[in-house]
């Protein structure tokens, strides 16, 4: 345990070095953001009668993405952990006394985690100043608050134990490119990134809440606003808790596998 | 005469480019396909996307479902065009890490042709194929009437578009000679253009509307045509507007020759 948290604090420390790309990216998160939000008010504007969750909820929704936006992101992989099984790297790493897995693992959290450390506040303290429609409204309740730290680390969780299915992957396809690419869009949107579940066809919703996108991004974003009943909530939770076991029992599995028949790519 | 074989000659050595590109590209075919699958589905989800929305309201500031789709449809084809000819430039900040822009200048060849046939990415034919089907649907299920005019506007709004999101690679570029690596807010605008643009863009409201004519001219692209395409507007002169992004283009073009001017090697 403690050669992986050693790992993960050096790769904490190494992603809060770049300072320059944080604002880079706030700068464009923001844009993203408002952009997004000037889609929603136009749709408000048009039927609010259909509108699925109230304008506040909806911009909360818009702004906490943004500023979590490296928690759950799709293409923030680790281009190295690519580079290294690509190239043929990997044997160093197998020769090392770590479980891959779990050293990847760490690896992939840090550097979301630096990320989002750098990024989330500026973007929260702005969205919060937004007139009233616009920007970020406070939690009901302080327990609402709390409810949101637990899913939203929860969510967290899932999305590094998804991602780690991809780096897996990549020993038995060698080119991650596509893989890459269709697994982002995909989880993207099943996630609600590009729409609000809410906003889904009941239907389709009622399917989507099930699968493990809804756990790494719609449930912390939701429940923020208190738009979710108690129920709704505990079953939400039970889902996340019940998705981390599965992908990290079986992705460990997996990766265990992966390694005993990989072929080493160059010399 | 000697202009027309200097064109030639300047087609054939795009054509020889873009043979070698694609002859590289198919080297790895399994990675060739993936991609276009991985690009299919991009559009896909924002398809879906749209769909869902309307399945839901119906309208947005008067545009109908089909509206939109066409709106969005055209817009894709802009970006895939742009970016399948103009993605040299979109790579260009590696380039000048790697100091390969000074191979380019030492060459007896136009800087702009050398760059453009740096890349050349047949992927985004399929992106481009799902936006043509798009495009077709919404044709079908709207109830625009199309005379000769509303074709050539679309045809005009192709050729604007494609100028101005290459225009937009152009500045993306063009700014790497003075900051050396790429600028990842440069992002709001190219691919941002493409996310945003599948609606028209007086949905954002007005100032959005006013930026998107006045300082980076997507309005000229899609909004203006599109009044004139959906018979919102008889005034055929919105037909024309496209035909603005090639100013545009110019404009990026000069900046581009500014930062050639400026460049300084990063020696390595």
């Amino acid at each position: 345990m403690k050669r992986y948290l050693s790992f993960f604090r050096l790769r904490f420390s190494m992603g809060l070095q770049y300072r320059t790309a944080a604002i880079a990216g706030m700068t464009t998160q923001f844009a993203w953001g408002f952009m997004e939000i000037l889609v929603f008010r136009a749709f408000y504007a048009a039927d609010p009668a259909v509108f699925p969750m109230s304008f506040e909820a909806t911009a909360s929704y818009i702004w906490l993405q943004q500023a979590f936006l490296a928690i759950f992101a799709a293409w923030l992989l680790e281009p190295e952990i690519f580079d290294c099984i690509v190239s043929g790297n990997v044997a160093y790493e197998l020769c090392r006394p770590v479980r891959i897995y779990d050293m990847w693992f760490a690896r992939s959290m840090a550097s979301r985690l630096s990320k989002v450390a750098l990024r989330c506040f500026p973007i929260i303290a702005v969205a919060l100043l937004l007139p009233r429609p616009y920007g970020i409204c406070l939690p009901p309740s302080l327990r609402h608050f709390a409810l949101f730290l637990i899913t939203l680390a929860l969510s967290f969780l899932v999305s590094v134990a998804f991602y780690m299915w991809i780096y897996v992957l990549t020993f038995y396809t060698i080119s991650p490119m596509g893989l890459r690419m269709m697994v982002a869009s995909v989880v993207e949107f099943f996630s609600g990134g590009g729409i609000p579940l809410p906003f889904f066809p009941d239907p389709v919703r009622r399917v989507l809440e099930l699968l493990p996108f809804a756990s790494m991004q719609n449930v912390p974003l939701r429940v923020y606003s208190g738009s979710v009943t108690d129920a709704q909530m505990r079953s939400a939770i039970a889902l996340q808790v019940f998705w981390l076991a599965v992908l990290v029992i079986l992705g460990r599995a997996m990766c265990r596998k992966a390694e005993r028949r990989v072929t080493l790519q160059g010399g | 005469m000697r202009r027309i074989d200097q064109i030639k000659d300047v087609l054939r050595l795009y054509g020889r480019y873009m043979s070698l590109n694609i002859r590289s590209a198919m080297q790895h075919k399994a990675s060739f396909f993936l991609q276009i699958a991985g690009q299919l589905m991009t559009s896909i989800t924002t398809f879906l996307g749209l769909f869902f929305m309307f399945q839901r309201f119906h309208r947005v500031k008067g545009y109908t479902y089909s509206d939109v789709l066409l709106c969005f449809s055209i817009v894709l084809m802009q970006f895939s065009l742009a970016e399948m000819f103009a993605r040299g430039f979109d790579a260009f900040s590696g380039m000048v890490r790697r100091g390969e822009f000074d191979r380019v200048l030492v060459r007896p060849r136009s800087d702009v042709l050398q760059v453009l046939g740096s890349r050349f990415e047949l992927t985004r034919i399929g992106r481009l194929i799902q936006a043509a089907i798009i495009f077709i649907y919404g044709m079908t299920a709207t109830a625009v009437e199309w005379t000769a005019g509303r074709v050539l506007t679309v045809l005009a709004m192709l050729l604007g578009g494609t100028a101005l999101f290459s225009g937009l690679f152009l500045v993306y570029a063009a700014l790497c000679f003075f900051t050396i690596d790429g600028l990842e807010f440069m992002n709001v605008f190219t691919d941002g253009g493409r996310e945003y643009g599948k609606y028209p863009v007086d949905v954002y409201g007005r100032r959005m509307q006013q930026f998107a004519t006045f300082v980076i001219p997507y309005a000229l692209v899609q909004y203006y045509p599109l009044q004139y395409l959906l018979g919102r507007s008889g005034c055929w002169l919105y037909g024309l507007y496209p035909l603005g992004a090639l100013l545009f283009l110019t404009a990026c073009y000069g900046l581009w020759r500014v930062g050639v001017a400026h460049y300084t090697s990063t020696g390595s």
